[in-house]
């Protein structure tokens, strides 16, 4: 006797079912993309019909100084923002890993998580209330780039301390002894040891962040100001005043742009897990 | 005039280490002399990495000194001490490539770069992997990772090199290999050692002495043989090899001989012993001191009679467990001197067990 159950639909049956459930939400995820990338070449300007193929709205991309001005501004924010949440998401991470009692420790790492699941809209309030009362008494900071980039910095300090906190955690400490052991001062075991091994989760920490500014549209819209207006924020406030196929062709253009970073990256890191896999095996063959 | 001893190479005096109250190294004290290769062999949990880690200073004593050639080691940082360790896991830099790990504590020390150099070519000449300076950890055997990690800690010429658990990572074939070549070259540079092991054949193979550790006490301190041969106690007799371990009652006291009685025999040890009439010991004899024979040895004392219960043949020698009236199962290790035995014995026979006066060791803790 097997103690296996008959299945209770046969095989054929089970693989179609699988394949047809995988296609369905394959569907569900991609479908609406791949809609508005179709819908950026319409040449009719209502959203809803179909008038012939154009790139007119590609080329009006070009001489759209808000959308291009909004652009630049978002790039400069998520670069900025994720160059910073890398340094200081570091520091917590390391602060967090390497000392395991000081302190405030339990508040400390409650406070750097809570941007996580704190509601952005109650954030972004918070963050906006306080900025005008200290504008009030300083007369500074004016809120624009500066406010905004302050904003993204708190939510992404707390994604690349995560990301960082885990590559920390699975590193082998006698790694570091090893190199104390060897001369190196606190420092020095930093810089030539401890970064280059978390290498990998620092760029990680930096793209997540980088992604998480520029496509960020609640922080934003209260922490910007007068002429200074984010990418995400223009999409958003000319879809509010009725869809309209130039939206169209600069998500079209992003997802373009996202799609070829992300392919690129993963061929490499899977380029660079081979060699390596086939390294290690060719030194295990030849001892 | 006598000339005082001079002080050892290492001291390590009275070190305690207190975890919250328990004493993972309780006042322990060790001399250590220079050139020696001494071993710290224990179970897990004993101490022996707690007290190791205090001479690399990743940890401080909680009280006691440790001396290093006359220097006290007190506050002084791992990066700032003359010792240098190898690590269980080798813990080799995987960003770096081999001639870049050796060079490492080097370019620390702010050696010339020619120096530098010289130095890593020597070292990887000393582990014979002059051509693998070029490649990274990950493209190196587990027998080569061991080889830089040992070129890396010898190659700023440390005082006192530290080894834990030297051959731990490696596979039972290679560590024998591994075993001799890395005392070859640890004699080749003439450092003093300190390992810390918990494979006893890896101690004796490698240490010119060994202390034993339990619970954060040392045990015993001796050379490989005499830990063997005469145990301080019944944990290391039993913790060190095989032994049969049988108690039994001192009857007679005498400076050239003693004559101890236990369940299944009476044992005629022929030294003396620090102990009283009618003091309860432990004779501890080991199973390769014994013979087997199917007729009674002649006298009256050290011999056993029991039943053959189990019997291993290993090629060079036959173990065979022997069950004694009392319950006891008897361990013997016969060599095999000569290719067939007159007369086999098999599972179930009776016979004798027997050993000299000398092979017994009386145990009095």
């Amino acid at each position: 006797m097997n103690g296996k159950k008959p299945p209770i639909f046969g095989d054929a049956f089970n693989r179609r079912f699988g394949k047809a459930w995988l296609a369905a939400g394959f569907a569900f995820l991609y479908l609406p993309i791949i809609a508005l990338v179709i819908y950026s070449f319409n040449d009719s300007p209502l959203p809803t019909t179909w008038g012939g193929f154009t790139l007119k709205w590609y080329g009006k991309l070009m001489h759209d100084t808000e959308m291009i001005s909004g652009f630049w501004l978002s790039l400069k924010v998520a670069f900025f923002t994720a160059c910073a949440s890398v340094v200081l998401g570091m520091f917590a991470a390391f602060t967090l890993v390497k000392y395991k009692r000081f302190t405030g420790r339990t508040m400390f790492s409650g406070m750097v998580n809570a941007p996580l699941v704190m509601p952005e809209v109650i954030v972004g309030l918070s963050l906006l209330l306080m900025l005008v009362s200290v504008q009030r008494w300083l007369g500074f900071p004016e809120r624009g780039a500066m406010t905004i980039w302050m904003g993204h910095l708190l939510l992404g300090l707390a994604y690349a301390t995560v990301v960082i906190q885990a590559r920390l955690q699975d590193l082998n400490p006698q790694i570091e002894e090893a190199a104390m052991d060897l001369g190196a001062k606190p420092h020095q075991v930093f810089f030539l040891v401890t970064m280059p091994m978390i290498g990998q989760a620092l760029a990680s920490a930096w793209l997540l962040t980088f992604t998480l500014s520029l496509d960020d549209v609640v922080l934003s819209a209260f922490l910007s100001g007068p002429g200074s207006t984010t990418m995400p924020l223009v999409i958003f406030s000319r879809a509010r005043l009725g869809l309209n196929p130039s939206v169209n062709a600069v998500a079209t253009v992003i997802i373009v742009v996202v799609c070829i970073a992300v392919v690129t990256a993963s061929y490499l890191i899977a380029r660079a897990e081979r060699q390596r896999a086939r390294e290690m095996a060719a030194a295990q063959r030849a001892s | 005039m006598v000339a005082s001893q001079a002080p050892a190479f290492l001291q390590i005096k009275d070190v305690v280490k207190d975890f919250s109250g328990v004493k993972a190294v309780n006042h322990v004290s060790i001399d250590i002399a220079k050139g020696e290769i001494f071993a710290l062999l224990g179970s897990s949990g004993c101490g022996k990495t707690t007290l190791l880690r205090m001479l690399a200073g990743f940890s401080s004593p909680t009280s006691g000194k440790i001396i290093l050639n006359g220097q006290d080691l007190e506050g002084l940082p791992p990066y700032l001490r003359p010792i240098n360790m190898m690590f269980q896991s080798y813990a080799l830099f995987p960003h770096l490539s081999v001639e870049e790990n050796i060079a490492f504590g080097l370019k620390r020390d702010g050696m010339p770069k020619d120096q530098i150099a010289e130095r890593v070519e020597k070292m990887l000449k000393l582990v014979q992997l002059g051509k693998y300076a070029k490649r990274k950890p990950h493209q190196l055997s587990g027998g080569q990772q061991q080889r830089v990690a040992l070129a890396r800690s010898l190659a700023k010429r440390p005082q006192l090199l530290l080894l834990d658990e030297p051959l731990g990572a490696l596979d039972k074939k290679l560590r024998e290999e591994t075993q001799i070549e890395l005392v070859n070259i640890i004699e080749q540079v003439g450092v003093t050692v300190v390992m810390v092991t918990h494979d006893q054949e890896e101690a004796m193979t490698m240490a010119s002495r060994i202390a034993i550790m339990s619970e954060g006490n040392i045990l015993q301190i001796g050379a490989p043989s005499e830990i063997y041969e005469t145990p301080a106690n019944r944990f290391v007799a039993d913790f060190i090899g095989n032994v049969n371990l049988m108690d039994g009652t001192l009857i007679d006291d005498n400076p050239d001989h003693v004559i101890v009685e236990c369940a299944d025999c009476k044992h005629y040890v022929g030294h003396g012993i620090t102990g009283t009439e009618g003091m309860a010991v432990s004779v501890a004899v080991r199973p390769e001191k014994i013979h087997v024979t199917r007729e009674k040895p002649d006298g009256e004392y050290n011999h056993v009679r029991g039943t053959i219960k189990d019997m291993v043949y290993f090629g060079s020698h036959t173990v065979y467990h022997i069950q004694l009236g009392s319950g006891l199962v008897f361990k013997i290790s016969e060599s095999n001197v000569s290719r067939h035995r007159d007369d086999p014995l098999t599972w179930g026979d009776e016979v004798w067990a027997s050993w000299t006066p000398l092979s017994q060791v009386v145990l009095t803790q």
